[in-house]
């Protein structure tokens, strides 16, 4: 008899050791990295400290491992990988992978038979339960059980003939899947869609952009214009639990660089918006790049901030923005606290409104000899993962100075597509430590040596500041000074995210560089 | 939306003043769906402007009459006419579309067509950029010689002779800005000098630098490298002046001196 009970035993275990439990959702990530950002604020902060400025310069490396993908091209790992109960789960475009986080061993491999799209990167998976979701870049999401890697169901999000791509990492609330498309070739309009995470039906939608007789369509000319009007939505946001508000920002309009056919604001591209998770209402909406001719997407991480401004304690909202400004809002209403450029040479705007939205200078729209901008199209910032840290009250960001040319070639009065090209000519990358409070730059590290960086950026209550340099080396430094306490060269530069968690009482730090994950612990 | 792709293969640093960005997309991957045969794109053109054109316009981008086809969800989603076809059999008579009784062949070559358009929207890395040299060349050989300082390092006669017939129009604007390498051509290195605790000065040619460690290439042509906490590191950047400029053309100035450079023949 003591045989089948110990199989019943380990089988139980088993199953309840595997699930998420939704309640890790709402807490900081400790012992998992259940999401994205590993929880649901955007900050990227660990309260873990066992790793910490006193002991890092000893981390070590506890295992590496190459992945290879199955069907189209390398492997570039931009997935920040989810870590639940010792498993680490991530993906690429077309592929995802389960791993054992204690050896880097991988427990099974799924591979997508592609059908088109633009494979320009896969940021990660969603999980509810025993359920993991991600997006393909011919537009399904895919469900896997995660226990086995089988594909449960797939479902068409977007048409890739209508030159739509997608690769964010879904967002899941509660029994909401919310899952972005991207793509701005031609002119599509984008939306958000919630997903039954049984069944991978339609819950809602919500379109950037209004359709005519709805609000926002008078900062559109026309029909055409916003039906046209892009504005995806590449990149998952936030949440406030409490006030029960998804907050995301949205891409660029359309026609990209030729915007003579969309004059008005073009509600609601480049805007931070807060949706209903239930309903996909919105609730409000602050436009950081009003009638965008820069490619300046909106995208990048809403982070959610706790704190004292101006003397009261207040729920608020930060954001580094790929068009060089850094904008404080308060997120129960929008309304905007502050908004300052993080980074030198911002050209392309005239001031700051009433309303705290940069102007957009028009002498700075793309000419068809060519117009000087700063930053250039590839943004002060990105979607590489900023982090804030409560214990130094400073928000970090990879940025780049940076300038670009920016010709218009598509003159007509309808114009398509991007109508016009772009070209960096300069770029400095820095990593920026801003006071939220003022805006202002608390301390800047300048990399000695030109070229972008793609590394994500992680704080941990161990007083560190974890991310990757444009030379390959992952490196932690003191987040209060920017002082470099600890390197490691790898192989290629961290193209994601570093997480950490906590694992049999130890703590681990993992980040993706190129095909490759490497972990790094305390010796014992 | 945020197009570079493959950071690890599409950025090479050669030197600290060299890094090469790759082009954003390349254009096949741009392009994901068969590229339609030139001749029935040639006759469908033929054939889009004598049925189709009177409304929506020559160029498919829509008239008076009719939309524009070339974004159109129905143009997207067909396949060699199997969507457009119907279409332009049966016309839509409620909003002012007559029907056309075409063949097959011809409603093919008129999907080959809209195809072709769609693809030309999409490619961006095709598109043409128009006349660059829009300033006054005078002023801009002023400025070349005056307070831009560029007679400092360059002249006509010399290192710049000859410029505007190596470079496309848009390659010399983009290169006079800031001279990289690559496609272009090398572009000058910086010369490092290291200076350690004790001991003598090593200078070169600087070859790699980050926040850990710095390369260069001696005069005897031998790569040294040395730990940067232990070092004083003094970089001469040949470039640094293009880059400090940057933050200072006007408009005008800048396109005084591209087309005042165009004329270095």
């Amino acid at each position: 008899m003591r045989r089948p009970i110990f199989a019943a035993l380990l089988l139980t275990g088993a199953l309840a050791a595997q699930p998420l439990n939704p309640a890790k959702l709402l807490q900081p990530p400790t012992d998992a990295w259940p999401t994205y950002n590993g929880d649901y604020t955007g900050r990227r902060f660990s309260p873990l400290k066992q790793i910490n400025q006193s002991n890092v310069n000893a981390l070590n490396l506890a295992w590496a491992r190459r992945f290879t993908a199955g069907g189209r091209g390398g492997v570039q790992i931009k997935a920040t990988p989810l870590e639940v109960n010792g498993i680490l789960y991530f993906a690429a475009p077309d592929n995802a992978w389960a791993v054992d986080a204690r050896s880097g061993r991988e427990l099974w491999h799924f591979t997508w038979e592609t059908t088109g799209g633009l494979h320009i990167g896969n940021r990660g998976l969603g999980m509810y339960g025993d359920w993991l979701f991600f997006e393909t870049p011919d537009c399904y999401l895919i469900s896997l059980d995660a226990k086995t890697g089988k594909m449960r169901w797939n479902r068409q999000i977007a048409e890739v003939k209508r030159e739509y791509f997608c690769g964010a990492a879904p967002f899941v609330i509660r029994n909401h899947v919310l899952v972005g498309v991207g793509g701005d070739s031609l002119d599509v309009p984008g939306y958000l869609e919630s997903r039954d995470p049984e069944t991978g039906q339609v819950q809602w939608r919500w379109n950037t952009t209004p359709r005519p007789g709805e609000p926002g369509a008078e900062t559109w000319p026309s029909k055409e214009s916003m039906e046209h009007g892009g504005g995806m939505t590449w990149h998952p946001g936030t949440y406030d639990p409490e006030l029960n508000l998804y907050y995301l920002g949205t891409g660029n309009p359309n026609p990209v660089y030729a915007p003579q056919s969309r004059t008005g604001d073009n509600l609601y591209t480049c805007s931070i918006v807060a949706l209903n998770p239930d309903t996909g209402k919105m609730a409000w909406y602050f436009q950081v790049s009003p009638h965008d001719s820069h490619d300046f997407d909106n995208v990048e991480t809403p982070v959610l901030i706790d704190g004292q401004f101006k003397g009261q304690q207040r729920k608020m909202l930060a954001q580094a923005a790929r068009n060089g400004y850094f904008v404080l809002l308060d997120r129960t209403n929008g309304k905007n606290l502050l908004t300052a450029p993080f980074v030198e040479g911002v050209n392309w705007a005239m001031g700051i409104d009433a309303q705290g939205r940069p102007i957009p200078n028009p002498d700075m729209e793309a000419k068809p000899d060519g117009t000087l901008v700063s930053p250039t199209e590839a943004g002060a910032a990105n979607w590489f993962a900023p982090s804030f840290s409560p214990a130094t009250g400073l928000f970090y960001t990879h940025a780049s100075e940076s300038y670009g040319l920016d010709w218009r070639t598509d003159l007509s009065k309808t114009p398509e597509g991007y109508g016009g090209r772009n070209q960096t000519i300069w770029s400095q990358n820095l990593l920026q430590a801003i006071d939220y409070r003022t805006g202002k730059i608390a301390w800047s590290h300048r990399y000695p040596n030109q070229g972008g960086n793609r590394s994500g950026l992680l704080t941990t209550a161990g007083g560190l500041l974890f991310g990757g340099d444009p030379t390959s080396n992952v490196f932690a430094m003191d987040a209060a000074s920017g002082k470099i306490l600890w390197h490691a060269g790898l192989h290629a530069a961290v193209s994601n995210g570093p997480i950490t968690f906590e694992l049999d009482g130890r703590q681990y730090v993992v980040a993706g560089a190129g095909d490759m994950l490497y972990a790094f612990t305390l010796p014992r | 939306m945020f197009r570079v792709l493959q950071a690890s293969s599409c950025v090479r640093s050669r030197s600290l003043a060299l890094v090469v960005l790759c082009s954003a997309v390349a254009n096949a991957q741009l392009i994901s769906r068969p590229v339609p045969p030139r001749d029935a794109v040639e006759r469908g053109h033929k054939q889009f402007v004598a049925t189709c054109g009177f409304c929506h316009g020559a160029d498919a981008r829509g008239g008076d009459g009719g939309p524009d086809l070339v974004r159109s969800e129905i143009v997207l989603d067909d396949e060699q006419g199997d969507k457009i076809g119907p279409v332009i059999r049966s016309g839509r008579l409620n909003e002012g579309m007559p029907a056309f009784d075409l063949p097959q062949s011809q409603i093919q070559d008129i999907a080959a067509f809209l195809r072709e358009r769609t693809q030309a929207a999409i490619n961006r890395n095709a598109y043409e950029i128009l006349n660059v040299f829009t300033g006054d060349a005078k002023a801009g050989e002023a400025y070349f010689n005056g307070s831009g300082r560029c007679n400092t390092c360059h002249s006509p006669a010399g290192d710049l002779k000859g410029v505007a017939s190596r470079f496309r129009p848009e390659q010399l604007q983009a290169r006079f800005l800031y001279p990289r390498g690559g496609r272009g051509g090398p572009s000058k290195p910086s010369t490092v000098t290291v200076i350690p605790r004790s001991g003598a000065a090593v200078s070169g040619t600087l070859e790699f630098m980050d926040d850990f460690t710095v390369g260069l290439r001696d005069a005897d042509g031998y790569f040294r490298s040395f730990p940067r906490d232990q070092i004083k590191v003094d970089v001469g950047d040949p470039l640094a002046a293009h880059a400090q400029l940057l933050r200072q053309y006007t408009d005008k100035q800048l396109h005084d001196v591209l087309t005042y450079l165009g004329t270095l023949k």
